[in-house]
């Protein structure tokens, strides 16, 4: 079996979806919260790398754009961690607890 | 090279003495955060006026990642001069809480520099530079207050939806990126162009939009802002519910006319859905909200959901009206920003709506430029807030979109209702508590705003250049 672009796409799809739905089904702890956005922002990583070997060499088209924005959310990726996990030291501090469900102090 | 700095120049004067002010304040033996203040205020002012003073050198800077036109000089325009008064108003109420900190101004300034990139992104990946780059300091600036239950999980919630917005967002590029084969926005209109709409090409487009949704707080994706608004402190509330949001909706306005204006019809479905949601999330989500920034929170997606209307016509004139739609809602809520930051009684600040009662009595000046204010939210005329809304509805009734507009107008008279219930409020319940005299600071830009958004800016001597700065910005899309 020859593996095309649509395998990518799908493996990065399905990624994507199981990162979209951790952060919405996950009731428990904040810290699987912020695995689920690592996980969504490597699916796209994967989506970006993928279409950018498989582009044909026309005019008009960036093979090597997709790569260099790889990079670029990869460092974003270890930035928004950083802060993600600062801002959760914070709320630990204050809380007691990082449970997703004890998230309820302002509502309505 | 030249050129390229000089087209470059707001962007790297805050750069740089953003970043020379971070070093100063780290390494500063004594406290240094009410001259970062007036220092950061300068440097905004500065920022949104250079390009003018520079006669608006106009072109695309690093090989097309930036453009600069004179889109881009309105909007940087006001999102420099409403963040001077963020910071302005933000200075008495940090004092009070014991809170002031440099690093208030120096976060403030990089949130400023990334809603810059944003409002001249030519390019997939300085837009998401330009994204990341205001969001991770509006993260920490939500949870400024880190002792504070409130701010640090008004932060966390506002991280996490965040980071989640900017997922789909990503995912919505890649997906372009991979149909039409590149990142630069004039390519990618080529490209769809020339293969039309399929279905790769819209899937990143709704993605797309769905993240920029996000950062405009437009329902569906609108539930992080009542706990976020809430939460933060006040002062930074103002910002959020300013800057940030004028810098997102220029980028909409931006994409929906650049790589996307081939497929109109298809991204107008997608802008007319999160639109006609918005105002009535809004409208009915406000009615019944006790807390004051709440209610500005649900005020806000509503008049989001109003300024995408005429962005739904997709025309010269819609760009137009959203354009001036922006700028009168930046220069009201400004100024109901500053009421609510007057509101502090002898143990600190109160932010209950109940707490406003009887303000004509005790500060009857106070409860008069409220009264305009909502108003002016309101729609009423002759307040500035009538115009707003005349020219954001006008352009969707030409495009046809009518059942919009008509849909928008309902939607203004449910939310008729909150903002007279803070007027009655005011004026016909019984005093229940004193405010504390505010600083002189917040008094002059509710002044300011309350006299722009009354008479000022109806006068002819100010509406004709005002209208004509924005006619070339929106023209300067198409």
């Amino acid at each position: 079996m020859v593996i095309g672009l649509h395998h990518y796409l799908i493996v990065a799809a399905i990624l994507f979806t199981i990162g979209v739905f951790g952060i919405f089904v996950n009731r428990k702890n904040v810290i699987i919260i912020l695995m689920c956005v690592e996980l969504i922002l490597l699916a796209v990583n994967i989506n970006f790398v993928a279409f950018s070997t498989h582009m044909a060499d026309a005019a008009g088209n960036e093979p090597i754009a997709g790569q260099i924005f790889a990079l670029f959310i990869l460092t974003v990726a270890a930035a928004e961690a950083a802060v993600g996990l600062a801002i959760l030291v914070v709320y630990f501090r204050n809380r007691g607890n990082i449970a997703v469900e004890d998230i309820d102090l302002m509502k309505g | 090279m030249w050129q390229t700095l000089s087209l470059f120049a707001p962007e790297l004067l805050l750069a740089f003495f953003a970043s020379q002010l971070l070093t100063y304040g780290a390494f500063a033996k004594k406290d240094v955060s009410v001259g970062a203040r007036y220092f950061a205020v300068a440097l905004l002012v500065a920022f949104a006026l250079i390009g003018f003073v520079m006669g608006k050198p106009t072109g695309e800077a690093f090989k097309g990642l930036l453009i600069v036109d004179d889109y881009s000089y309105y909007v940087k325009a006001i999102i420099g001069l409403s963040a001077a008064a963020a910071l302005l108003l933000s200075k008495s109420y940090f004092q009070s809480e014991k809170l002031d900190r440099f690093e208030f101004s120096v976060l403030t300034l990089y949130a400023v520099l990334g809603m810059s990139i944003m409002a001249s992104a030519n390019n997939l990946l300085s837009m998401y530079i330009g994204i990341e780059m205001q969001s991770l300091a509006l993260y920490v600036l939500a949870a400024f207050n880190r002792d504070s239950l409130r701010a640090s999980e008004a932060g966390l919630k506002y991280f996490v939806l965040g980071a989640l917005s900017s997922g789909l967002l990503l995912y919505g590029a890649s997906m372009i990126y991979g149909f039409t084969g590149s990142l630069d926005f004039a390519t990618i209109a080529a490209s769809i162009k020339e293969q039309g709409p399929t279905t790769g090409i819209v899937a990143g487009m709704v993605f797309l939009l769905c993240g920029l949704g996000f950062k405009i707080s437009a329902a569906p994706f609108h539930m992080w802002t009542p706990d976020v608004y809430e939460g933060a402190p006040t002062p930074v509330t103002g910002f959020f519910a300013v800057a940030p949001k004028l810098a997102a909706i220029a980028l909409i306005g931006r994409i929906l006319i650049g790589p996307l204006g081939e497929i109109t019809s298809q991204w107008q479905q997608v802008i007319i859905v999160m639109s006609v949601l918005s105002m009535f999330v809004g409208a009915i989500g406000a009615l019944v909200q006790s807390n004051i920034k709440r209610l500005m929170a649900y005020s806000s997606i509503a008049n989001m959901g109003y300024a995408l209307v005429p962005l739904a016509a997709g025309t010269v004139a819609g760009i137009k009206g959203m354009l001036i739609f922006m700028t009168i809602y930046v220069i009201t809520v400004i100024g109901v920003f500053a009421v609510i930051l007057q509101m502090r009684i002898r143990n600190g600040m109160v932010e209950q709506i109940s707490d406003l009662s009887g303000l004509s009595k005790t500060n009857r000046p106070l409860a008069i430029v409220m009264t305009i204010l909502m108003f002016s939210l309101m729609g009423i005329p002759p307040l500035l807030g009538f115009f707003g809304k005349l020219f954001a509805f006008l352009p969707a009734f030409e495009a046809g979109l009518i059942p919009l507009a008509i849909l928008a107008l309902i939607a203004s008279v449910i939310s008729a209702f909150y903002y007279l219930r803070v007027i009655k409020v005011m004026w016909m319940d019984e005093a229940e508590n004193e405010f504390v005299t505010a600083p002189r600071a917040v008094r002059v830009i509710l002044l300011i705003s309350a006299l722009i958004v009354f008479p000022v800016l109806l006068l002819p001597f100010f509406a004709i250049p005002a209208q004509s700065l924005i006619s070339q910005a929106a023209l300067a899309l198409f």
